[in-house]
């Protein structure tokens, strides 16, 4: 935990010098998504050698979220602009994957919108996933070209418009997504193998997004927009680019969380889930690939540790139970807390590495 | 024709008192509060007493309408200051990003607080019933309450004004959302303009509480979250802090709402708010600074 590893001075280092440096750049880095993935690993290895069925699909649910969080790291730590719309991508990934992996004598009965190749088409889910992240990808490509040019809390709230305007039209285009009532019949994968692959693909696109030339140029524009604009650094471009691969991870999220549950709703992807994803990556520090795994790790934790309370533990004779609610309350209570005690977050800027032995 | 004037102006008049609850504390503190919202479903629930049961058991709600309306507003103040106190105070020098994720779980913990004692059911409620009867203006049948909430939001609106431009506190207060470390400088109590600007947002608040609670006639934990959302859009598109800007807004939206649900063919009805968040964002692109940008809050180098 000591190097510090987004700093500016790295992208000038970088832009300025030739290949070489880049390497050194990529070997000095990669061992914070090594550590992060082997913490996913530890966390599954775990789960499966316990065997118990709920638990595992906690588990599925936290490395869901892993993949949301790292999505929205990879547009809100590397640009510093928030975002609300995010979710919005996981739900047409979600829908995507919906569309192409239900039986398709369910799909013409309950979604008789669709077009015919698409009836009639059923993948496997994993190559529905990656479709279903392409789909996510184009749709932040055609709304980010749009939105990018803004900043600050003005491209926030067009992101949330965003957001709203998925969720009005996905809850009623009836005939296409089966409005508000969910849609029902997308095969459930149970293992938790393909969600810790999901992870960790998603752990490794946000770091090779971050040290390359556009996420170097982007974090630039982050701590100093005006001096990296003058530098040449043509910021709704990278903007752009971080919009687009956070907005195909965000889908894939949402695909694997369609198989997660089998079943799809619009709301599932609304105002909750936009949520929970953004405090966790703000608990766990915005600026920091890091930050966002271990704020939902942590926070997934307590979660699950309320709900243990919430539904009652055994002490000595009697049962501990804490009242219905309190674990909501307690939630809020101890972010405030962690937010008000580290206002950057868990982590800072700071990404998790080796103490490094020799510098220069 | 008169009945769609008199819609888009009672939605926008909602609109715009959470808008200007929001823009108040953005002007004096830069936070972005989410949890107004709750503030405002909290206000309603102060008037029935604790239960889980489905029958809602009124209790403040019985009081006349001359000590409702003060108990009401004095809800909403309390709690905003109360938020103040306990919580925004540590946040004072916290980045935007965090100060919001703090507000919303602040909110989160007064929405579950409410759940707790009130259990999720929406439960119906009959505020102020003498108000829901019909009159006639112009040849159009209103709702009375329609009426006053346009006139009680414009009396809000100019009494506000007036108390922002002629007392020393509204004076403080602008001096405060225009340039805070100056301000400070110049002798303004931060402590004092910023609790009183939570005061006046949450009394904002009771106020929406009041109104959307007779209109709708039901008491719902999630019911400030649909206002509360416009209202930040509201907020923004009118130029954040800019106080003028956020009632312009708000009326705007109430207004683009009310409109596309005529205009629109019947088939994209159910769309209609694609469209106007659509607009939002057409809004946004032309004028990312807001409709009346505030001073002061442009980006120097």
């Amino acid at each position: 935990m000591s190097a510090v590893v987004s700093e500016t001075p790295l992208a000038g280092d970088v832009v300025a010098a030739k290949k070489p440096a880049r390497f050194s750049l990529a070997r000095r880095t990669i061992i914070t998504p090594i550590l992060l993935s082997l913490l996913l690993i530890a966390i599954t290895l775990i789960t499966v050698m316990t065997g118990s069925r709920p638990f595992n699909q906690t588990v599925i649910d936290v490395l869901v979220r892993v993949i949301f969080v790292v999505g929205l790291y990879i547009f809100i730590g590397n640009s510093g602009v928030l975002s609300f719309g995010h979710v919005g991508f996981a739900c047409l990934g979600a829908y995507a994957t919906a569309w192409l992996t239900i039986n398709p004598i369910m799909k013409s009965s309950a979604l008789p919108g669709l077009p015919e190749w698409l009836l009639q088409m059923r993948l496997p889910y994993w190559e529905a996933a990656v479709l279903a992240a392409l789909f996510a990808g184009v749709a932040a490509l055609i709304f980010g070209r749009v939105l990018m040019r803004l900043s600050g809390i003005a491209a926030s709230i067009a992101t949330f418009a965003v957001l709203a305007m998925i969720n009005t039209i996905y809850s009623n285009w009836d005939s296409v997504t089966g409005g508000t009532s969910s849609v029902v019949g997308i095969p459930i994968i149970r293992t938790i193998w393909p969600y810790l692959i999901g992870a960790v693909v998603a752990v490794f696109i946000a770091w090779a997004h971050a040290i390359s030339r556009s996420g170097l140029a982007l974090r630039a524009a982050r701590d100093e927009p005006i001096a990296a604009s003058a530098s040449g650094v043509d910021i709704p471009r990278e903007r752009l680019v971080a919009f687009v691969v956070s907005g195909a991870v965000m889908g894939l999220g949402g695909a694997l969380m369609a198989h997660s549950i089998g079943v799809v709703t619009p709301d599932t992807f609304y105002l909750s889930l936009t949520f929970t994803t953004l405090s966790m990556l703000v608990v766990g520090g915005m600026g920091s690939l890091s930050g966002g795994v271990i704020g939902v790790v942590l926070l997934s934790a307590l979660i699950q540790a309320l709900r243990w309370f919430e539904a009652g533990v055994p002490m000595g004779e009697s049962t501990f139970a804490l009242p219905k609610g309190l674990q909501e309350i307690a939630l809020g209570i101890i972010m405030i807390v962690i937010l008000a005690l580290r206002p950057s977050g868990l982590m800072g800027n700071r990404e998790v590495t080796l103490p490094r032995r020799n510098r220069g | 024709m008169l009945q769609i004037l008199f819609d888009a102006l009672s939605l926008g008049s909602l609109y715009a008192l959470g808008a200007l609850g929001i823009a108040l504390i953005f002007g004096v503190m830069r936070l972005v509060n989410f949890a107004h919202g709750d503030v405002i479903a909290f206000c309603v629930f102060a008037l029935l007493w604790p239960s889980t049961d489905a029958m809602a058991i009124v209790f403040a709600g019985q009081l006349p309408w001359y000590l409702l309306v003060p108990f009401v507003l004095l809800c909403g103040a309390g709690l905003s200051v109360l938020c103040e106190i306990v919580v925004f105070r540590r946040f004072r020098n916290a980045n935007p990003a965090t100060m919001m994720i703090a507000s919303f779980a602040l909110g989160f913990v007064i929405r579950y607080f409410l759940l707790m004692l009130y259990s999720s059911r929406p439960k119906s409620i009959s505020l102020l019933p003498t108000l829901s009867q019909p009159v006639e203006i112009f040849g159009a049948r209103l709702p009375l309450l329609q009426l006053i909430t346009i006139v009680v939001t414009m009396a809000i609106l100019i009494g506000l004004t007036l108390f922002l431009r002629q007392t020393r506190f509204g004076l403080e207060m602008r001096a405060a959302a225009e340039n805070f470390s100056m301000a400070r400088m110049l002798g303004v109590r931060a402590n004092r303009v910023i609790m009183g600007a939570f005061a006046l947002s949450g009394a904002l608040a009771g106020a929406i509480a009041l109104i959307f609670g007779s209109q709708t006639g039901t008491a719902d934990i999630q019911m400030g979250a649909s206002i509360m959302l416009m209202a930040f859009i509201a907020t923004v598109i009118g130029g954040l802090g800019s106080l003028g800007g956020a009632v312009l807004a708000g009326f705007l939206l109430g207004a683009a709402s009310v409109v596309m649900q005529v205009v629109l063919p019947v088939d994209a009805r159910p769309f209609r708010d694609a469209f106007v968040y659509g607009a939002v964002i057409l809004v946004l692109l032309f004028r990312p600074q807001g409709l009346i940008a505030a001073r002061g809050t442009k980006e120097r180098v």
